[in-house]
């Protein structure tokens, strides 16, 4: 909320600095966003005295003035139609600078002299009038700064108010504030004027349909206004904190909200049919124009204004084209009301219409001022009208506010949340401070009655807040809590994800991280069939753009994103890993699935740029290497693999699940190439996405050292010819399955096919290591085992030996 | 025959000066001292050197032979030392090429300073708890004291699911979850994301918190003062200035903004402050009673703060980031500098 200080200084006297009031209106909530200081656009400009005025011998629109600013008469022509000798004006000297870049200068027009130029409001940027030059009171002494004699000058506070505050959205308000933060007294302003004529309550009524939303409904009425501008400081004021000048009873609601935080509305009562207010909720759908002259659809619980037939304003929103205030308006029904903030929120919201009423009454104004404000506009609507209050004034109060009684405020509760004593004296001395009424019950209670207009306070805790803010933060003493050891210093699942990390990192992995919502398309860049628990997408109803709708069901779209903004970029190299979140879509109103995921993707040349190893492109072997190895640095056990054809977004060829103690966590490959082009990447790309639980699970298990054999090994190397389709795991499996106990080791040492092997075939060598625990092998016990493996493969597999016929 | 033997050592030794290979310098043995050679032939004269004479010419034979095969190793290990040396230099490689470095990938800026401050608080005795991050509404605001159709949601923008589900906007629902399965003490932060409908360099619609919870009998806002001093000293160094300064959180009650020194211009007032010399850092608060009411905790014999900070706003001040997308952008050479 926008504060000028000069409207500020109306109720209380400040004797700081703008920049001391910000720090402490800050250092107790109201945090000061802005300070601002307000000079007008112009520099040069003096107060002069018209001495003489004659006309312009060869221009009939033109006079020729002689000024003076205290010294020797200066010629002046001016076009103005309004001044006479004697007046007191605004002279821009040569010199001056005004509003649009104008600089003045001494110059002939139509042949006669002329230095300065007399302006109007509107030339000087002060004012809406353009009609004739502007004339200061006759009493203004010449020769002076006209910012000065105008007071021109401003400083504005921007307060973000927050939403308990809302006694501080009005000047009143923080004006309070700053007084008990300065040790100063505030001032009210004075509100008195004269009723005349009819009693209001014989010319109008007020019924109030819904007295659960509008609990109070207070009226006036004004006759014989004269609509026109207000003067000058009620515009300065109303500008100074962001709101536009209308006229002199609008801008008058618009004063009083300002200055009292009680929102007002003023209707032509000769729109209101049967001149009178009813007030009830809205029909489903019925359409309203608003005096933004916008129209509105309405609902069933918006609570509106209305005449004997027809809605006259949306209550506590805005008024309606149909009643409001115009050129010709003579007599004002003025409101003053309290509606229930839950209704007001909840209308303003439905109808996307957040003004600075809407604000107030949704937060909740002081429910005792209501009748204040009606009063203080109402006095304000006579004097700058000249209008006359009618006898009386409205007061339908059906409803029920509340108002907080007095609440029991312990001393020493008050010292266990602040870890601080604050004595009764001064407690007493801020409760009053702030408006609260304050009576001592026993030994170390007080009992406080809050302020009807502070709607934030209820409870103990509330008022111990009070003390804690006013008292100061800073004079709490810091304290460091004894806090005990934990019983268990062990967090597996963090030190899981530390592992994981670590080895990524020591892989040459690189941690991305990308945003948790993407686009629904995605499932179609991936090529998740229908049905596929991926397209179960938890939908965000109010996304910021369509791309980011949906909560991912997969790590890998958004890597593969971040993969192409790279290798557009002109990094086509990666080696990047995700950990976090994928959300699988349940029931409508019940919680998704949330699955921890890992993701590993590869791309480009396996080495980067380097000159031991030009250009290797990465491949298939890479990403299971990775992924091996992980699990052998979290102690993950053995993974299996499988073959996989029917992974939608991998190559069919070269793609595998994973399985971890039995259990399915994931797959990986190469990326399929027609996702590839979908997403419009260049390269291939290897990807892998695992569940993190279940590798967590079996990364448990603790280091056990086994004792290791002391005697020699022998090794026996096996070329053996198979299909291409033939699989290296089966062959090693049938060797480890063969039950020879001196087997230690099988490993492939060599994968061949072309010249030499026939087509359609590879050769597949094999090394075979032995060993025993309890003696030297002899090349005879080596082969026997040998011979029955070998022969084991080959006739389960139809293997041939190569180099054998 | 001293003669005889002198010259022959000066001989030999002037050969030995000449000869480079080992075959030359082994010929000179052979020619000297070998068994038909020089020194050999001398010594058959000795029968003609008078008697009393023979043992002092006997003795020179013997130091001309030792001194002659010294020398003969030495030029025989020189040699071989020699050879050895310059097939060393023909084996020298250019030491200043790349040596075959192994890539070492990085953490993420957000992991690195989510990890640091985690542990900061795990010092502290503080564990680590978790909560969805598609969340109930009941969760995300009511327990915490945030009524539907209250103003103080208008703090929290938020992405909807369904009228019940949304995307969390703070990790402050954790606390509820957690104590509404553990009794007091209570001392754990979560850290997450969470999630915002706002984006500008500033405003990521994705973003983490770290959320922390204190409740125990006795504590107080001097505590949170405490802790929460000193973790930001810890993180921002030991000279940072701190101010608790007043503010509003439905569930907290006294609530606090925490504000440090500009890390920028040590609190002169920059473009980063916006002037006003302090950063807002994180809010906290005492735990209001409600949220222990909506927890079933007895809000007379417990007290406890809370406090929820921003891994990114940190993470920016540290590495000097000023643009919040970058983080999402996951650019390879954003990435690799942390």
């Amino acid at each position: 909320m926008k504060v000028s200080l000069r409207w500020l200084r109306d109720y209380v006297d400040i004797d700081i600095t703008p920049q001391e009031l910000a720090d402490r209106l800050t250092m107790a909530g109201l945090e000061v966003d802005a300070v601002a200081e307000y000079t007008p656009a112009f520099t040069g400009v003096v107060t002069a005295k018209i001495l003489t005025m004659r006309r312009h011998p060869d221009a009939e629109k033109l006079h020729l003035l002689e000024v003076t600013t205290g010294g020797d008469p200066l010629p002046i022509v001016c076009g103005a139609p309004n001044m006479k000798p004697g007046d007191v004006v605004a002279l821009a000297t040569v010199g001056a600078e005004i509003p649009g870049g104008f600089v003045i200068k001494s110059s002939k027009i139509r042949g006669e002299a002329s230095e300065g130029m007399l302006c109007s409001e509107d030339e000087l940027g002060i004012g809406p009038d353009a009609s004739g030059l502007l004339i200061l009171p006759p009493d203004t002494p010449t020769g002076r700064n006209l910012i000065d004699v105008l007071a021109l000058r401003d400083t504005v506070l921007d307060i973000g108010v927050t939403p308990n505050r809302s006694d501080c959205l009005s000047i009143i308000g923080i004006a309070r504030e700053a007084a008990v933060l300065c040790g100063r007294k505030l001032r009210y302003p004075k509100i008195s004027f004269k009723e005349s004529g009819e009693d209001i309550r014989s010319i109008t009524s007020v019924e109030i349909l819904d007295p659960d939303l509008c609990p109070r409904y207070t009226a006036r009425m004004i006759k014989g206004v004269k609509i026109q501008p207000s003067p000058k400081w009620m515009r300065q004021r109303l500008e100074a904190v962001g709101l536009r000048a209308i006229n002199n009873v609008v801008d008058v609601t618009n004063f009083v909200m300002m200055e009292f935080g009680q929102p007002l509305h003023a209707f032509d009562f000769r729109f209101l049919e049967e001149g009178r207010i009813v007030v009830r909720r809205s029909r489903q759908g019925e359409p309203f124009v608003s005096l933004d002259g916008k129209t509105r659809t309405l609902n069933a619980e918006t609570l509106m204004i209305c005449d004997g037939r027809k809605p006259v304003a949306i209550a506590g929103i805005m008024g309606g084209e149909n009643s409001e205030v115009k050129d010709d308006t003579e007599t004002v029904l003025l409101e003053s009301a309290y509606f229930n903030p839950s209704t007001i929120r909840r209308g303003a919201r439905f109808l996307g219409m957040g003004t600075d009423a809407a604000f107030r009454f949704e937060r909740g104004i002081d429910p005792e001022g209501v009748v204040r404000a009606l009063d203080r506009a109402a006095q304000l609507i006579a004097d700058l009208s000249g209008g006359r209050v009618c006898s009386g004034f409205i007061d339908t109060y059906p409803g029920k506010i509340p108002v907080s009684g007095p609440i029991q405020v312990r001393l020493d509760r008050m010292e266990a949340i602040l870890g601080t004593a604050v004595k009764a004296a001064e407690a007493t001395a801020i409760f009053k401070g702030l408006e609260m009424t304050v009576k001592k019950e026993g030994k170390g209670v007080l009992s406080v009655t809050p302020p009807p207009f502070r709607v934030d306070l209820w409870r103990e805790i509330d008022l111990i807040e009070e003390i804690a803010r006013i008292h100061g933060f800073d004079k709490i003493p810091v304290t460091v809590p004894a806090i005990p050891v934990p019983g268990d210093l062990h967090d597996r699942k963090r030190e899981f994800e530390t592992a994981v990390r670590d080895a990524l990192n020591g892989l040459g992995f690189t941690e991305a991280l990308n945003y948790s919502f993407v686009s629904p398309s995605s499932a179609d860049a991936l090529g998740l069939a229908e049905g596929d628990e991926g397209r179960r997408f938890v939908r965000i109803a109010n996304p910021l753009t369509e791309d980011q709708s949906v909560m991912r069901t997969t790590l890998l779209y958004g890597l593969l994103e971040t993969m192409r903004r790279n290798v557009n970029a002109g990094s086509p190299d990666l080696k990047l890993f995700e950990l976090g979140k994928v959300f699988i879509a349940r029931g409508e109103a019940e919680l998704p699935r949330e699955v921890d995921k890992i993701a590993l993707l590869v791309s480009g040349s396996r080495y980067g740029e380097n000159w031991h190893f030009p250009s290797l492109p990465a491949d298939f072997y890479d990403i299971k290497g990775a992924l091996e190895t992980l699990a052998a640095f979290l102690r993950a056990g053995e993974l299996r693999f499988e073959a996989a054809t029917d992974i939608p977004w991998l190559h069919p060829g070269r793609a595998a699940r994973v399985f971890s103690g039995g259990k399915g966590i994931g797959s990986f490959g190469e990326l399929h190439p027609d996702a590839a082009a979908r997403m419009d990447l260049r390269g291939r790309a290897f990807v892998c996405e695992i569940e993190a639980e279940p590798l967590g699970e079996g990364a448990t298990a603790a280091v056990c050292y086994r004792d290791y054999s002391r005697f020699p090994s022998m090794t026996r190397d096996v070329a053996f010819l198979v299909g291409m389709e033939a699989e290296a795991a089966k062959m090693i499996g049938l060797a480890r399955s063969a039950g020879e106990e001196l087997l230690e080791t099988v490993d492939v040492f060599d994968v061949y096919s072309g010249e030499g092997i026939p087509g359609g075939m590879k050769s597949l060598g094999l090394r075979f290591t032995y060993r025993s625990a309890s003696k030297t092998l002899t090349d005879e016990e080596t082969g026997q085992a040998h011979g029955r493996i070998v022969k084991k493969i080959v006739e389960s597999t139809g293997a041939r030996i190569r180099g054998e016929g | 025959m001293r003669e005889q033997l002198e010259r022959l050592q000066r001989d030999a030794e002037q050969e030995l000066l000449g000869a480079v290979a080992a075959e030359e310098i082994q010929a000179i043995r052979t020619k000297y001292l070998g068994r038909k050679g020089a020194l050999t032939s001398i010594l058959r004269g000795l029968g003609s050197v008078p008697p009393e004479e023979r043992p002092a010419v006997g003795q020179l034979a013997n130091q001309v032979k030792e001194a002659l095969s010294q020398r003969i190793e030495a030029a025989l290990e020189a040699t071989a030392a020699s050879k050895k040396d310059s097939r060393l230099l023909r084996e020298r490689i250019d030491v200043t090429l790349p040596g075959r470095r192994i890539s070492r990938g990085t953490l993420h800026p957000i992991t690195r300073v989510t990890q640091e401050i985690c542990g900061i608080f795990a010092s502290l005795g503080f564990a680590v708890a978790e909560g969805p991050e598609v969340e109930l509404d009941y969760y995300n605001f009511e327990a915490l004291n945030m009524a539907k159709d209250h103003p103080s949601r208008d703090m929290q923008a938020t992405f909807y699911i369904t009228g019940n589900l949304l995307l969390r906007t703070h990790t402050s629902p954790v606390q509820v979850r957690v104590m509404e399965k553990q009794k007091p003490p209570v001392r754990v932060i979560a850290p997450g994301k969470v999630y915002r409908p706002d984006a500008d360099v500033s405003h990521s619609p994705m973003f983490h918190q770290i959320e922390g919870l204190y409740v125990d009998r006795g504590v107080t806002f001097g505590d949170l003062k405490g802790t929460l001093t000193f973790f930001l000293r810890h993180v921002f160094g030991e000279e940072i200035g701190v101010r608790f300064r007043p503010s509003f959180f439905p569930f907290t009650e006294p609530s606090a903004e925490v504000d440090i020194q500009c890390v920028m211009c040590r609190g002169k007032g920059c473009r980063v402050c916006g002037q006003s010399g302090w950063l807002e850092i994180l809010g906290s608060g005492m735990v209001d009673p409600e949220v222990f009411k909506a927890v079933g905790y007895d809000s007379e014999e417990y007290t406890g703060f809370a406090f929820g900070l921003g891994v990114e706003r940190i993470a920016m001040l540290r590495y000097g980031i000023s643009d919040i997308r970058l983080f999402t952008e996951n650019d390879r050479r954003f990435l690799e500098q942390f």
